[in-house]
């Protein structure tokens, strides 16, 4: 009952979040450079990238830490850029959840709000139901060494939300547990933010952890944002090639697109040619997905509809992984990856074998440059 | 990591604190020293006519000489001691290991000056040992005549610099380095000789290096075994019988600092860039073999030989603190407790004065240490590296150059309330062994700091506290067990100390332990009384240890190493 309603309590205030033109040097090394972005209250937001990227040093910008940035950090409206990140009122998750080992559970997550000068009494409450809420009140007199690394990563959970946060930053809070614990914790982590609508940011280089939990994703790279959008937007509609490249696996050709018979025609310079829907003109890259083409050996039956591309080439090796089969196809001198979804009994290729492939053009998506 | 300089007022005001301190009560003192060394004593020009004197003089020529001797002698004898037990433990499966590694901390934890009497009389021309043989084959070893007491003495006391740093190196050589020698064709000495040696070198320097600056500095052995022909002895008995205007004195301190921070640039040398610690995962030390029963025994002989010689200053302490008459007998005529009444009854003001000092000088020893840590390595001060650097100079700063850098410099200061000069107060000697022990208490702070994750303090910080509670909560409670070894290093040795101590005290009443058992070994008669207050300061310095060694490790088995694992990514 209480507990429901300082989840309503909470969902108010969660808010939203705003970056503008933000860069952050160590030393003379410049890792952020003028960011940009907006996250919405509620929303579970990802930044994703390499490591080296900045994405951890964007969260840390934000929790207050690191050096100071240029340009603004404002939450719910209000300028944090300056205030020390005892002031902020941010939870942060640390990737090694940062649990103190002098003190027990209980000790761990009554912390901040000692700090904030609660009476005793609704620290115990509190305390108590945000233990409830993780699922380990039983464990409240442990110390984390006893504790496996999944209820770690919940003490650490449970420790940053019982002072109810403006917004909840996690630090790569699952790349310490193996790897079903991990998937059965990034449920849980959503689950949690879904019930305190909490406006969530999410830092992870593992893309799969990003598509599965965000509303949406921001990627970066080498300290410039590449493109925000959700999971989708970002697969189906890439803005660049590391996007392409970064989320999934991506074919990509090098060429030109010149108009011919008034559509647009992409050209590489061994001669593929891929007929476009759109595309701009000049200098360009076209991307398009292993699972979009259709392999067959050469001279069978044509697939991919009317309008389908194909190109012929040489298999050079197969890999089998389990639900599908990729073949690499050299076309010209261009290595292409495809992807044939594998049935029992199935009649494979091998590599030297000639093969034929065939794909939808408004599957290509053209990038300029 | 670089933190807002807006915040940054209060560490700088703390740092500033720390610097007054460390120039006021060391740089000062010692630069004063320095100066005075190469002034002219009539007209105060800058001169080596000091120098020139000092070397003109076959006295200091003497001593110089004899100090050298004793180092260098007593690093070898040292070595001789240290180098069969590193052998052993690192290369056998020898049962003895615990027993060695105990042989290395025995000797610590009392002062070489406090076994030096008792060493005589169980070493001397007619002590226990000399009696016996004489007795059994007609000979007499001259163990301790002259310089050779200094240098037995001396190698007893400090052989564990060299045994820990050695097994320590020795232990850090990977099976694999042995190995894949062994693999391209390479085995006995010669395999020694080109891979371990050279492996286990840096390690054995930096031992050998801080003996020889140790026994190099000593004060209290020469003097208790009444050998004044060394520099140290000399420093101190031309301050405290010709005056402190006496430029032989500073002249000798400046010699005692050169070769202190020789020494320390010695094993700085050897191990820059050596710092071998070329053990892998799951590997660690040579590869150990099985002794064959002879061999068995001739290990533990020689342990047992050499446990009785490093026992022997405990032994005959014992036996004197508790013996009535010990004069040309092998044992004391009868036992009685009466010495121990007698310091009780009349000398209780020694122990209480040195809990008083001691325990004050390693409270301000952490307090430092922790405050130089935490502005070291947790803050973007500018200079804040300074305040390192000066606090682990200390090392190289003799008690005999700090006691005399005070007297120089704190004789003219008089305190307030009190009216008496800083240097006679008793206060000047918790400071002078504040500073003294401050390089170990600062190590063992920022060891103890740098093992505290960063990510623990910002974890803190994120969930509302300031800095100042976050040292207070986090920081300061994950550093206890290092912060309490600190303390508890810098106490015992403080609790011991005599060089500089023996420069300050300016009354009875204000004495310490140690220089009361300097007062009491002076006389035949207070040999019985000196013995038990040294026993007192063993037992002292002992139960402090053993408390500490249990507290760390219980704060240790609570905090899993796991944990600390992950918390310190």
């Amino acid at each position: 009952m209480s507990q429901t309603q300082s989840a309503a309590q909470r969902a108010t205030q969660s808010t939203d979040v705003t970056i503008e033109n933000l860069s952050l040097s160590f030393g003379t090394t410049e890792v952020l450079k003028g960011i940009d972005l907006t996250i919405g209250r509620g929303e579970f937001f990802t930044f994703l990238g390499p490591s080296g990227s900045g994405k951890s040093t964007l969260l840390r910008a934000i929790a207050g830490f690191g050096p100071r940035p240029s340009g603004r950090i404002l939450i719910g409206g209000e300028e944090v850029t300056r205030l020390p990140p005892w002031k902020r009122n941010l939870g942060m998750v640390f990737q090694s959840y940062a649990l103190w080992p002098h003190m027990t559970v209980r000790r761990n997550v009554a912390f901040g709000l000692e700090e904030r000068k609660l009476p005793r009494e609704e620290i115990r409450r509190r305390v108590e139901a945000a233990l409830e809420l993780v699922g380990l009140l039983d464990l409240a007199e442990r110390r984390p060494s006893q504790l496996s690394g999944g209820q770690q990563q919940r003490v650490a959970l449970a420790r940053t939300i019982v002072v109810e946060p403006r917004v909840l930053l996690l630090d790569e809070p699952l790349s310490n547990l193996d790897a079903n614990l991990r998937v059965q914790m990034r449920r849980e982590i959503l689950d949690l933010q879904r019930k305190l609508s909490l406006t969530t940011i999410f830092v992870t280089h593992d893309q799969e952890e990003a598509n599965t939990t965000s509303d949406r994703i921001a990627v970066l790279n080498d300290g410039v944002l590449q493109q925000v959008g959700s999971p989708v937007e970002l697969y189906d509609r890439p803005a660049n090639l590391f996007v392409a490249g970064f989320l999934g696996t991506a074919n990509v050709l090098e060429g030109r697109v010149e108009a011919q018979a008034g559509r647009p025609l992409f050209r590489t310079a061994d001669g593929i040619e891929v007929p476009l829907i759109e595309g701009p003109d000049g200098p360009c890259s076209i991307v398009f997905r292993p699972q979009n083409l259709v392999i067959v050996a050469e001279g069978g039956e044509p697939a991919g509809g009317a309008g389908a591309v194909k190109l012929s080439g040489v298999v050079r090796h197969r890999e089998f992984l389990g639900s599908i089969i990729r073949y690499a196809v050299e076309v010209a001198g261009n290595v292409i990856l495809v992807d044939d979804s594998h049935q029992r009994g199935q009649v494979t290729l091998d590599a030297g074998e000639p093969a034929d492939l065939f794909f939808n053009p408004d599957e290509v998506v053209a990038l300029a440059g | 990591m670089t933190s807002f300089s807006r915040r940054q007022w209060a560490p700088g005001a703390v740092g500033l604190l720390l610097a007054a301190f460390l120039v006021v009560f060391l740089v000062v003192p010692v630069v004063k020293v320095i100066f005075v060394a190469f002034q002219d004593p009539n007209t105060g020009a800058v001169t080596l006519i000091n120098f020139v004197d000092f070397f003109n003089t076959s006295l200091f020529r003497d001593s110089f000489v004899n100090s050298l001797y004793v180092a260098g002698t007593s690093v070898i004898v040292a070595s001789v001691i240290a180098l069969p037990l590193a052998y052993f433990t690192t290369r056998f499966n020898f049962g003895g290991a615990v027993l060695i590694q105990t042989l290395g901390i025995i000797p610590l934890i009392m002062p070489p000056f406090v076994g030096a009497v008792a060493m005589q009389l169980l070493l001397g021309p007619n002590g226990s040992v000399n009696l016996l043989l004489d007795e059994w084959f007609g000979i007499n070893i001259p163990f301790m005549e002259g310089l050779n007491g200094v240098v037995l003495v001396e190698s007893v006391h400090y052989f564990p610099f060299i045994l820990i740093n050695l097994s320590a190196a020795l232990n850090n050589i990977d099976q694999a380095m042995e190995e894949s020698a062994q693999n391209l064709g390479s085995s006995g000495l010669r395999l020694f000789r080109r891979i371990v040696f050279p492996l286990a070198m840096p390690g054995y320097v930096a031992g050998a290096s801080l003996v020889f600056l140790k026994v190099f500095d000593d004060l209290g052995t020469p003097l208790l075994l009444n050998i004044n022909t060394m520099l140290a002895p000399q420093a101190y008995l031309r301050i405290s019988s010709i005056g402190i205007s006496d430029p032989m004195g500073y002249v000798i301190s400046v010699i005692l600092v050169a070769f202190s921070l020789f020494s320390l640039w010695v094993s700085l040398l050897t191990l820059r860039g050596k710092d071998y610690a070329t053990v892998q995962k799951g590997g660690g030390g040579l590869r150990k073999r099985d002794l064959r029963p002879w061999e068995k025994a001739g290990c533990y002989a020689v342990v047992v030989l050499i446990l009785l010689l490093v026992l022997s200053p405990h032994i005959g302490l014992m036996l004197l603190s508790f013996g009535t008459v010990w004069s040309y007998s092998v044992l004391p005529d009868a036992y009685t407790v009466d010495h121990y009444l007698r310091v009780f009854g009349t000398a209780s003001q020694y122990i209480t004065n040195t809990l008083l000092y001691a325990g004050l000088a390693g409270l301000a020893d952490v307090i430092l240490g922790t405050a130089i840590a935490y502005i070291v390595w947790r803050t973007g001060l500018a200079g804040r590296k300074w305040l390192d650097y000066v606090g682990m100079g200390a090392v190289a700063i003799p008690g005999v150059v700090l006691g005399i850098g005070y007297l120089r410099t704190f004789y003219d200061f008089q305190v307030p309330v009190i009216d008496k000069p800083l240097a006679s107060w008793w206060v000047i000697i918790v400071v002078a062994l504040a500073v003294r022990r401050l390089p170990y208490a600062l190590r063992a702070c920022v060891a103890a700091l740098q093992q505290v994750s960063e990510m623990l303090e910002e974890a803190a910080e994120n969930l509302g506290a300031t800095k100042a509670r976050t040292v207070w909560r986090i920081t300061v409670p994950l550093m206890s067990g290092g912060i309490l070894a600190g303390f508890v290093t810098s106490f015992a040795t403080a609790s011991v100390e005599l060089s500089a101590t023996i420069m300050l005290v300016s009354a009875e009443s204000d004495a310490p332990l140690a220089y009361g058992i300097y007062e009491f070994m002076q006389s035949a008669s207070g040999r019985g009384p000196g013995a038990a207050l040294g026993i007192i300061a063993v037992v002292i310095v002992g139960i402090g240890t053993y408390v500490s060694h249990r507290v760390i490790e219980r704060g240790r088995r609570e905090r899993a190493p796991d944990v600390a694992l992950a918390a310190g990514v």
